[in-house]
């Protein structure tokens, strides 16, 4: 059992995939997944605001489900699948139609929080997709409630997922 | 900010969980990590040990027997809440669950270590105690289980000993007459609750509780009141539960949230019956 303790102040090979990826890195336990994805994997897409689950900036996919990268550790994620948000457009640089509704209605400005909300509504959006519920606008508010966006004001936010799902 | 440095452990089952636990190492608990991740990232909390208990096949289960719902400790709260046929199983959960927080946390966040973080405000807890549900403690030694009422103790403190995981909740389920009511007041959608209340009616009388104003969730059960009764008694509650001024909102308006979502509560428990 005990050699299955990861000592605090030791590195340790983490292995996990990243968008289709199998990628390695080294972290000590108390290193969050942002900032290895950030410093370790170099994937500076995911953006690191408030650093304890408020703001939204940092949230990724944990084998599909959107979660803070803030309030995950690095060593947390061995094995697992992570999406960010340089794995949604095509490798051509092709937008995902999320992506595509953002950019036509002016859904950012300075996008710092866009990568969060861009993972949250992928996720939110399959879910009500395998059911075959199309969401209200409250529904949509509700979810963007764990973002917090300064620029937009949300409603070109909105205006954008509500395209998407109702497509 | 970032957590101060601590030892991590990614415990195969439960028993070794609490064999690590029991070391006395400073070792807490780390299962969706929704609370304590940031706590520990405030550096409000320094444990020596992090168990992470999120893999333990056999604590992420769901179980339904003998008309208890049983939720193991690595359940995530997005589970319980994208469950089928939770509204017909837990009325009560399925209007509480989209309160807790937001989406994002709830994908990862779990019903047990919402309950065993006792937060006054949360919904969680409130819901156990309106149930009477009931808490499963296990040791390296022991097991036990505690009724909701003798678990939690004050803000942030519960009976559970710092060698005991939380293994289990259980939530009685719905039974047939019952009705269930939820209300909830915060600032903004996703905050703590500056007031929660939730009433379950049947036919002898009704159970209300209500969180964010004590320093834990207090039920009351009242045979069942109408009118003027029925006012007098949630004034009792609204005085009885000694809300504090603070700064998101006066003792003053803390007492009239608990007469008016109280009353809401009920007659929507008691419409739904």
């Amino acid at each position: 059992m005990t050699d299955k303790l990861m000592k605090a102040q030791t590195l340790h090979q983490v292995t996990l995939e990243v968008n289709g990826h199998t990628r390695r890195g080294n972290a000590s336990p108390r290193m969050l997944l942002t900032d290895f994805l950030r410093h370790e994997l170099g994937l500076t897409g995911t953006h690191v605001g408030c650093e304890h689950g408020v703001c939204g900036a940092c949230t990724v996919r944990i084998d599909g489900v959107a979660c803070r990268g803030c309030l995950t550790l690095a060593v947390q994620v061995q094995d697992r699948r992570v999406d960010t948000v340089e794995g949604l457009a095509g490798s051509d640089g092709t937008l995902s139609q999320l992506q595509a509704a953002f950019k036509r209605h002016h859904a950012l400005q300075c996008g710092f929080c866009t990568a969060g909300i861009l993972m949250s509504s992928a996720d939110w959006l399959e879910r009500l997709k395998q059911q075959g519920h199309k969401p209200t606008e409250q529904e949509v508010r509700d979810m963007l409630s764990g973002h917090l966006c300064r620029c937009t004001g949300y409603t070109p936010i909105v205006k954008a997922l509500m395209e998407v799902a109702h497509a | 900010m970032k957590p101060a440095a601590f030892d991590y452990i990614r415990a195969d089952n439960t028993e070794q969980a609490c064999e690590l636990l029991a070391r006395g190492e400073d070792a807490r608990i780390l299962a969706g990590g929704q609370s304590l991740m940031a706590v520990l990232n405030m550096r409000l909390a320094q444990p020596g040990l992090l168990v992470d208990i999120s893999r333990v096949a056999s604590l992420s289960q769901i179980s339904v027997e003998q008309g208890q719902m049983q939720v193991g400790a690595a359940v995530t709260q997005a589970a319980l809440e994208w469950r089928p046929g939770l509204a017909q199983e837990l009325p009560l959960l399925k209007q509480a669950l989209p309160w807790i927080s937001h989406f994002q946390i709830r994908n990862r966040g779990t019903v047990c270590g919402s309950i065993a973080h006792a937060d006054p405000s949360a919904e969680l807890p409130l819901c156990l105690l309106a149930l009477k549900g009931r808490v499963l403690l296990r040791s390296a030694k022991a097991r036990r289980e505690l009724a909701a009422e003798d678990f939690f103790t004050g803000m942030l403190t519960t009976t559970r000993a710092g060698d005991e995981l939380v293994e289990a909740v259980r939530f009685p389920l719905a039974r047939p007459g019952q009705g269930f009511g939820f209300r909830e007041f915060s600032r903004r959608h996703g905050d703590f609750a500056i007031c929660a209340v939730a009433a379950v009616a049947d036919a002898a009388g009704l159970r209300v509780a209500v969180a964010g104003v004590a320093d834990r969730p207090i039920a009351r059960e009242w045979p069942l009141l109408e009118g003027s009764a029925l006012d007098d008694a949630l004034n009792e509650l609204a005085w009885a539960l000694d809300a504090r001024d603070d700064a998101h909102m006066s003792a003053a308006a803390r007492r009239h949230l608990v007469r008016r979502l109280g009353r809401q509560a009920i007659e929507e428990a008691r419409n739904s019956q």
